[in-house]
């Protein structure tokens, strides 16, 4: 499977912005993202184990990579529809990108679309937390890659 | 001087509005212009104009350090101190200001009395008595305690509606009880829980009791001597004084045979390489400089809680409790958690197929404070067998207004979550 060039984590990432755009009013975007995490699919009941669980959060968290053809798939959970939509946009980023892409992402499209503030890593929405291991993950397949 | 004391002498009926001119952090507008609706008060309450001001005050024109130095200062910061304490001492009941510790909280204060009393008293085999329904900070220091002695902790269950078992509470003394420690107010349910009774049937048999008192004392008159708990422990933040001062009452003869926490300045009377002599009460317990400014701001705290009509603040905080709980009702699939028939302040509550942190977010959005999660208390919500609870806490400055909107808010985030 080929990825097209323009599918990049900045391509996802500003359309995702423009999406948010069209929203003015705090609720609807919250009600955009809830959306969002609504139409995640859910990961297999066999996945929410420890292992795939990301601590940090006041709600649970699953996240799932998958490497093929060098690039990272991720797949995504959470029992709160606020932190799934995060999942959603984090997967929607940088799901199906090379690992060295992940790894190096800046993410800057959080602040853009004025969630940063409202979601900020102080907040128990494990939203760094989350990040910090998909990085991780990203990481580790570029290492083994590498050997 | 505060809007809300009446100067004419007259009895004061209660104001909501009078009082709530006493909170500047009350009037403002969060995020896009949402006015501050303040329902986490359980977590930490907002402070009047005269707290604030008694700490700049401090600050401007007062500070040195206390019981130390011979120079004008340093004798005003130290006079200003004392004077704090003794509020303090009146204000819960205390014989004997020297019987009032300052500490940085509730968790420094119970710390206390188990790194002391607890090393002294508690040995192996042993049994410390404590109930379901206490947070964090009143089950880890006895359970290090216990680690550390080999002891054991035995917990007395509640019921469904949050009540303690008290029947369940005299089967767990035994001669192994070396000491139950109580919460008076479930920060998680609001339960007022009998500590008078549970006081009598622990004494009846020797068992000394200590009482977290941190969600009771801005809600209850408490009287330590009328109670005759050994130990009480609360928090200055919680009932409108500074964050970082804490109150620790112990029986004199208690505190007086207990060894020292911290060793250091203030808490000596002779130090020689070979053998320090300690201080008297209350100063052996206070290692280092303490909080000055946070003393004498909890000092200003209790002084404007003394300038209002107690009974009017409980009258006031319990109708508007009954409203709120009337009121919540009305929202689909809410299901109030912790319905014990004497209760204060605290509206616990689940909505069905609806997270707490996902409610919790989107009334923030709306201007609206609230906790949600565990409050600290595990133990107890997986008794209950919950993950967590949205939880509202009243405090004597909430009106009915900020009820409705609540429960509007409520309603709309039914309609984006489910």
């Amino acid at each position: 499977m080929t990825v097209p060039t323009n599918d990049t984590i900045e391509a996802r990432a500003s359309q995702i912005v423009e999406e948010f755009a069209l929203f003015d009013d705090w609720m609807d975007k919250y009600e955009y993202l809830i959306e969002l995490g609504k139409s995640l699919p859910p990961i297999e009941p066999e996945y929410k184990t420890e292992a795939f669980r990301i601590h940090g959060c006041q709600s649970q968290v699953w996240i799932r990579p998958e490497f093929r053809e060098g690039r990272v798939y991720f797949r995504g959970d959470s029992d709160a529809l606020i932190t799934r939509g995060l999942v959603a946009l984090l997967i929607r980023v940088l799901s199906g990108q090379p690992p060295e892409a992940i790894v190096n992402a800046r993410l800057d499209f959080l602040d853009e679309i004025g969630l940063k503030a409202h979601l900020s890593p102080t907040r128990k929405n494990g939203l760094a937390a989350m990040i910090e291991q998909m990085r991780r993950y990203a990481q580790a397949y570029l290492q083994a890659s590498r050997n | 001087m505060p809007a809300s004391v009446d100067l004419t002498g007259l009895q004061a009926t209660f104001d909501v509005a009078r009082v709530r001119a006493d909170f500047p952090a009350l009037h403002q507008s969060i995020y896009d212009g949402r006015p501050l609706v303040y329902l986490d008060n359980a977590a930490t309450t907002q402070k009047p104009q005269v707290v604030i001001d008694r700490i700049r005050d401090f600050y401007l024109r007062e500070n040195a350090n206390v019981h130390r130095g011979v120079h004008y200062l340093s004798q005003h910061a130290s006079d200003a101190y004392d004077e704090a304490r003794r509020l303090v001492a009146d204000f819960i009941g205390a014989p004997d200001p020297s019987q009032i510790i300052f500490t940085r909280g509730t968790t420094e204060s119970i710390n206390l009395v188990a790194a002391t009393y607890g090393r002294q008293h508690v040995g192996a085999g042993d049994e410390i008595v404590l109930s379901a329904m206490e947070h964090h900070s009143n089950i880890v220091p006895w359970q290090m305690l216990c680690e550390e002695k080999g002891a054991r902790l035995r917990v007395v269950p509640v019921d469904d509606r949050g009540v303690l078992d008290l029947e369940a509470l005299e089967h767990s003394l035994t001669e192994r009880t070396r000491l139950v420690a109580i919460a008076h107010v479930s920060n998680a349910l609001g339960t007022v829980n009998p500590v008078r009774e549970i006081i009598q049937l622990a004494h009846a048999r020797g068992i000394p009791v200590l009482v977290d008192g941190a969600q009771a004392v801005q809600h209850l008159p408490v009287n330590v001597a009328e109670l005759d708990c050994d130990f009480y422990c609360f928090s200055g933040h919680k009932m409108y004084g500074p964050t970082g001062i804490g109150i620790l009452y112990g029986k004199a003869e208690l505190l007086e045979a207990m060894p020292p926490y911290q060793g250091g300045g203030d808490m000596i009377e002779r130090v020689t390489f070979e053998r320090t002599t300690y201080n008297r009460l209350p100063y052996k317990f206070e290692a280092g400089t303490p909080h000055i400014a946070g003393a004498i701001g909890l000092g200003a705290a209790v002084t404007y809680l003394n300038g209002l009509d107690r009974t009017a603040i409980a009258r006031h905080e319990d109708e508007l409790l009954r409203y709120a709980t009337e009121r919540l009702q009305e929202v689909p699939g809410l299901r109030l958690v912790g319905t014990a028939p004497h209760k204060v302040s605290v509206l616990s509550f689940v909505l069905d197929g609806v997270h707490p942190y996902d409610a919790g977010t989107l009334l923030d959005q709306m201007g609206i404070a609230v906790r949600t999660g565990h409050h600290c208390a595990q133990p107890l919500m997986d008794r209950l067998g919950l993950s967590g609870t949205i939880r509202a806490s009243l405090a004597l400055y909430n009106t009915r207004e900020e009820i409705d909107a609540l429960v509007k808010a409520l309603h709309r985030v039914i309609r984006m979550l489910r």
